[in-house]
C-alpha cells in the first residue's frame, strides 16, 4: 500500500489489516504517555482546500501520537487564494520534504491526480475529495461497526469482517462522499447495505451500486437493521431545491423521536445510530437520538484517531530506502528464510 | 502466517522439548531466588514467542509458590512501534500490549524473549516500558543467548548460551505458535547460513 485514495479498490485483506492495526492503536489512547515513536522524523502535511474541523484535527492528533511532525496547510490565507495551482503547491511541499500528504479538496479526483503524477513523491491520503470518496471516514465507521458487531456475537474483533450485518445509510447520498466510501468498503467486508433517500438525493447510476435502494425509511426499519447511518444534509453543496421543505425532509427521512421509539417497539434493541458529523440536529437526526445510548457519534470520533494512526503507520513505516543494502545481522528470527522442513507459524494467536 | 518449503539447509536441534522444559524450570526458580520470593513480580513476554514462554514460566512459578496466580502476573509487551529499524524493514503489524491489572509501577518486571541476539529488541522493550510506567526493577530472561550483541545489554537469566556464527540462524519453535511438518513442536534449531 503506497497511497490510501479510495475504498473501492481497497482489498479485504488490506482493509482488515488497517482495522486490526487500529485496534492496537486504540490502546495507546488509554495510556499515561499517549505517544508512540514509530514515525519519528517523518513529516505529514495536512493539505486542506476545504473547511474541516474534525478530520483535520483527527489526522493531526493521529500523526502527533505517532511522533511525526505535522504541517497544517489551509487554502484560506495561503498562496492558493492568489491563484497557485495544485501542481505548484504539491511541488513546494515536495521541496520541503513531506513524507505524507493528507489532502482534502473540493474537486473529486484531486488526490488521485497527486498520487498519479510525479509532482510529489509522498504517500497520499485522501481526506475527502468533492463528492467522490472519504476512505478514512468509511474505515472508522467500519471499525465502530465491527466492535459493536463482535461484541454482540461475543467474538474477538481482530481479524473479523462484517458478514451478515444490515446497515442502512440514510439521507443526502447524492452529495455524500462518506456514503460512497462506505458502500464500497461495507461490500468488501460483507455487510448488507441499504441506501434510503428521497429520489432527488440519489445519484444517477445508483442501481449499479452493490446495495439496495429504498425511498421509505420506516419500511427499512421494519425489515430490521443493525446500524443506522444518518448523513448530513449538505446545504452548502445544494444548488437546487432537492426537497420541498426541511420539515418534510425531517418527517420522512430524519431520525426523529418517533423512529427512536419505533426501534424499541420493533425489538431492535441492539441497533446503533451513527452520524459522521457535523450534525444538523432537528433535521436529519433529533437531539434525543443523537444523545441516546444507541448513538455512536463520539465513539466514531474517538475511533477516527486510531484508524488514521493505523493508516499513517502502515503507509509510512515500511522500507523507504531505494536500494536496500543488507548490512549487519538481521534481528533474530525476524524474517523467514530457507528451512530444511516446512514450517508454519500460527497466525497471531497471542494478539487476540 | 509464514509457510516455508525450501531447499535443504543443514540444521541441527540444540534443545528439544525436555531441554526447554528443564531450562524454563530452572529460570523460574532463579527468578524467585533473585527476587527473594514472588512479591511484586510481573512477567512480560515479547511477541511472538516471548509471550508463550512467559505463560509457561508463570505456571512454573505458580507451581513453586502457591501464593502466585499465574494468570495475574503475566502480560504481553509489544515493541514494534519502538524498534529502531522501522524504516529499514517491511511494515510490521503491531501486536497487542496487555499488562496485568496491577500495572507495572513499582513492580519487578521480568522481560521474557526467546532469543537474545543484537539486543535491539530489548532496547525497544525498555523504551516501551518507560511509556507504560515506572517499574522498580527490570530484569531480562531469555531462552537462548546466541551472542553478537550490538548494544550494552545482558540477560539476567539464560536458558542456554549458544555460541553461534552470525551467518547461522537460530530458530525457536513453540507448540503455541509453530508447527513443523504440520505438527506442533517445541525445539530450538540452528541452521547453517546460506
Amino acid at each position: 500500500m503506497k497511497h490510501l485514495l479510495s475504498t473501492e479498490d481497497l482489498s479485504s485483506h488490506n482493509a482488515i489489516r488497517i482495522l486490526d492495526t487500529a485496534e492496537e492503536m486504540s490502546a495507546v489512547g488509554d495510556r499515561e504517555v499517549k505517544k508512540l515513536p514509530a514515525l519519528r522524523g517523518r513529516t505529514v502535511v495536512n493539505l486542506f482546500f476545504e473547511d474541516s474541523t474534525r478530520t483535520r484535527i483527527s489526522f493531526e492528533a493521529a500523526a502527533k501520537r505517532l511522533s511525526a511532525d505535522v504541517i497544517n496547510f489551509a487554502a484560506k490565507g495561503s498562496s492558493v487564494s492568489k491563484g497557485e495551482s495544485l501542481k505548484d503547491t504539491a511541488q513546494t511541499l515536495a521541496a520541503m520534504g513531506a513524507d505524507a500528504v493528507v489532502i482534502r479538496h473540493w474537486a473529486s479526483g484531486a488526490p488521485h491526480r497527486l498520487a498519479a503524477t510525479d509532482w510529489i513523491d509522498a504517500a497520499v491520503v485522501n481526506a475527502g475529495d468533492g463528492t467522490h470518496e472519504h476512505p478514512t471516514q468509511a474505515l472508522l465507521d467500519a471499525f465502530t461497526m465491527r466492535r459493536h458487531w463482535s461484541t454482540l456475537k461475543g467474538t474477538a474483533s481482530t481479524g473479523a469482517d462484517l458478514r451478515g450485518m444490515r446497515v442502512a445509510i440514510v439521507g443526502d447520498v447524492l452529495h455524500s462522499r462518506v456514503a460512497r466510501s462506505n458502500v464500497w468498503l461495507l461490500r468488501t467486508l460483507g455487510a448488507e447495505v441499504t441506501l434510503v433517500a428521497p429520489p432527488t438525493l440519489l445519484p444517477i447510476g445508483v442501481e449499479h451500486w452493490p446495495c439496495k435502494v429504498s425511498y421509505n425509511l420506516d419500511e427499512t426499519l421494519e425489515d430490521g437493521v443493525d446500524a443506522m447511518m444518518m448523513l448530513r444534509v449538505q446545504g452548502e453543496r445544494m444548488n437546487a431545491s432537492f426537497f420541498p421543505s426541511t420539515r418534510e425532509y425531517s418527517r420522512r427521512w430524519g431520525f426523529d423521536d418517533a423512529r427512536l421509539r419505533a426501534l424499541d417497539d420493533l425489538g431492535l434493541k441492539d441497533t446503533i445510530i451513527m452520524h459522521p458529523g457535523p450534525m444538523n440536529r432537528g433535521l436529519e437526526i433529533s437531539s434525543a437520538a443523537a444523545d441516546s445510548p444507541r448513538s455512536t457519534v463520539l465513539a466514531q470520533v474517538r475511533n477516527g484517531v486510531s484508524v488514521r494512526m493505523a493508516a499513517l503507520y502502515l503507509l509510512l513505516s515500511g522500507d523507504t530506502r531505494e536500494a536496500a543494502p543488507t548490512s549487519g545481522p538481521a534481528p533474530s528470527n525476524a524474517a523467514p528464510s530457507n528451512t530444511a522442513r516446512s514450517t508454519t507459524a500460527h497466525s497471531n494467536k497471542e494478539s487476540n | 502466517m509464514t509457510e516455508v518449503t525450501a531447499a535443504q539447509v543443514p540444521s541441527r536441534v540444540v534443545l528439544n522439548q525436555a531441554d526447554i522444559d528443564r531450562a524454563l524450570t530452572r529460570i523460574a526458580h532463579e527468578i524467585l531466588e533473585a527476587n527473594k520470593g514472588s512479591k511484586d513480580l510481573v512477567l512480560l513476554g515479547i511477541p511472538r514467542r516471548g509471550y508463550p514462554l512467559a505463560v509457561r514460566l508463570a505456571k512454573k512459578i505458580a507451581a513453586a509458590d502457591p501464593t502466585v496466580d499465574a494468570a495475574t502476573v503475566v502480560g504481553q509487551l509489544d515493541v514494534t512501534m519502538f524498534r529502531d529499524d522501522l524504516s529499514r524493514q517491511p511494515t510490521r503489524p503491531p501486536h497487542h500490549t496487555r499488562l496485568p491489572l496491577s500495572g507495572i509501577d513499582n513492580k519487578v518486571v521480568v522481560l521474557i524473549d526467546d532469543v537474545l541476539y543484537s539486543g535491539r529488541t530489548i532496547r525497544a522493550a525498555l523504551d516501551a516500558i518507560t511509556d507504560l510506567g515506572r517499574p522498580r526493577i527490570v530484569r531480562l530472561a531469555v531462552l537462548v543467548d546466541r551472542g553478537h550483541r550490538e548494544l550494552p545489554i545482558r540477560a539476567d537469566h539464560v536458558g542456554k548460551n549458544l555460541p553461534t556464527s552470525s551467518v547461522e540462524k537460530v530458530r525457536v519453535h513453540l507448540e503455541e505458535t509453530d508447527t513443523v511438518d504440520g505438527k506442533p513442536v517445541n525445539e530450538v534449531v540452528i541452521e547453517a547460513g546460506a
